[in-house]
């Protein structure tokens, strides 16, 4: 046996251990970001979630301005942790609006009370239609729109403290 | 009281990660046309679910897999063809949500696999039977 073939287990078994050690150090990013980032909006009108505020359309996504869109849902947990991030944004004058997901009036409206109402606009998506057809996986995500009603970016996940400078510079590059 | 704590932690998560909206109309029910509840059903066991991402949305329980069941059966329903519902889905979320990758330089080493694997067990016993000779 030579002295490469007998080193070979020895160095199969360090690879291993280097590759798991590496995943260990560096987990994997299971987040599956929308492919529609650069293109517009898929056409899409969603009936208001709240008799109060009207619901929300693609149209009102291409009226020359950039918002945001916030995909969330009363029921959603880390919702209720970027509800102060979206109050910010807007007191920063960034528009928001909003895709309620399989969502009940009540519960919007109860929700909106606890935590702070910083929407324009709340379309009710109660089969996750239009949330799959803008290739969002999850709530809470948040989306950059142009005003000519480009898709500009993705956030996937709460709005931590950190992402609101990040969120607005991303609304100021679609102007 | 400890136990009572570990109930509650042990049921809170589930009851919160999800809406109590009930299931999407076509989520758990079959189509009346049994050759289009075939193609939804095979086009269901080829996408990923997003959530539970090692399962597909035909075996996921999950509400934005149900959703989506309700959305292939709809398609499929109006007429529309399993490839294009699945073509649709690839524009959103990439080739990710399926399970049959496409042929690409990316996922080449993919289907080359097999061959090479063959390859290689071919030549060890070529090896071995020259040999005994």
């Amino acid at each position: 046996m030579s002295a490469t073939t007998r080193f070979l287990p020895l160095a199969v078994l360090l690879l291993f251990v280097g590759a798991v050690a590496w995943r260990l150090a560096v987990p994997r990013d299971d987040r599956v970001a929308s492919k529609l980032e650069g293109q517009p909006v898929p056409l899409f009108a969603l009936p208001a979630a709240l008799p109060a505020k009207p619901g929300l359309a693609s149209s009102d996504l291409a009226r020359g301005q950039p918002r945001l869109v916030n995909i969330f849902a009363s029921w959603c947990v880390p919702c209720i942790a970027e509800a102060p991030m979206l109050i910010e944004l807007k007191r920063q004058g960034v528009p928001i609006d909003a895709i309620a997901i399989r969502d009940r009036p009540e519960a919007i409206a109860a929700f909106l009370t606890a935590h702070g109402d910083p929407f324009d606009r709340i379309g009710a998506d109660r089969d996750s239609r239009v949330q799959i057809a803008l290739g969002s996986s999850g709530v809470p995500e948040t989306f950059v729109v142009d005003g000519a009603g480009i898709i500009r970016a993705q956030h996937i996940g709460p709005i931590t403290v950190a992402d609101v400078a990040l969120l607005r510079r991303a609304w100021e590059a679609a102007r | 009281m400890k136990r009572l704590l570990l109930l509650l932690v042990l049921t809170a998560a589930p009851a919160l990660a999800d809406s109590d909206l009930p299931a999407a109309r076509w989520a758990n029910t079959q189509l009346p046309d049994q050759r289009q509840e075939a193609a939804a059903r095979a086009l269901m066991e080829e996408l990923r679910c997003l959530v539970c991402q090692g399962q597909s949305i035909a075996d996921s329980d999950a509400e934005l897999a149900g959703d989506m069941r309700a959305l292939v059966r709809t398609r499929i329903a109006a007429g529309e063809k399993p490839e294009a519902v699945r073509g649709w889905l690839v524009e959103r979320y990439g080739a990710w949500v399926t399970y049959r990758p496409p042929v690409e330089p990316l996922s080449w080493p993919l289907w080359a696999a097999p061959l090479a694997l063959l390859g290689l067990a071919a030549w060890l016993v070529r090896k071995r039977l020259v040999r005994r000779r």
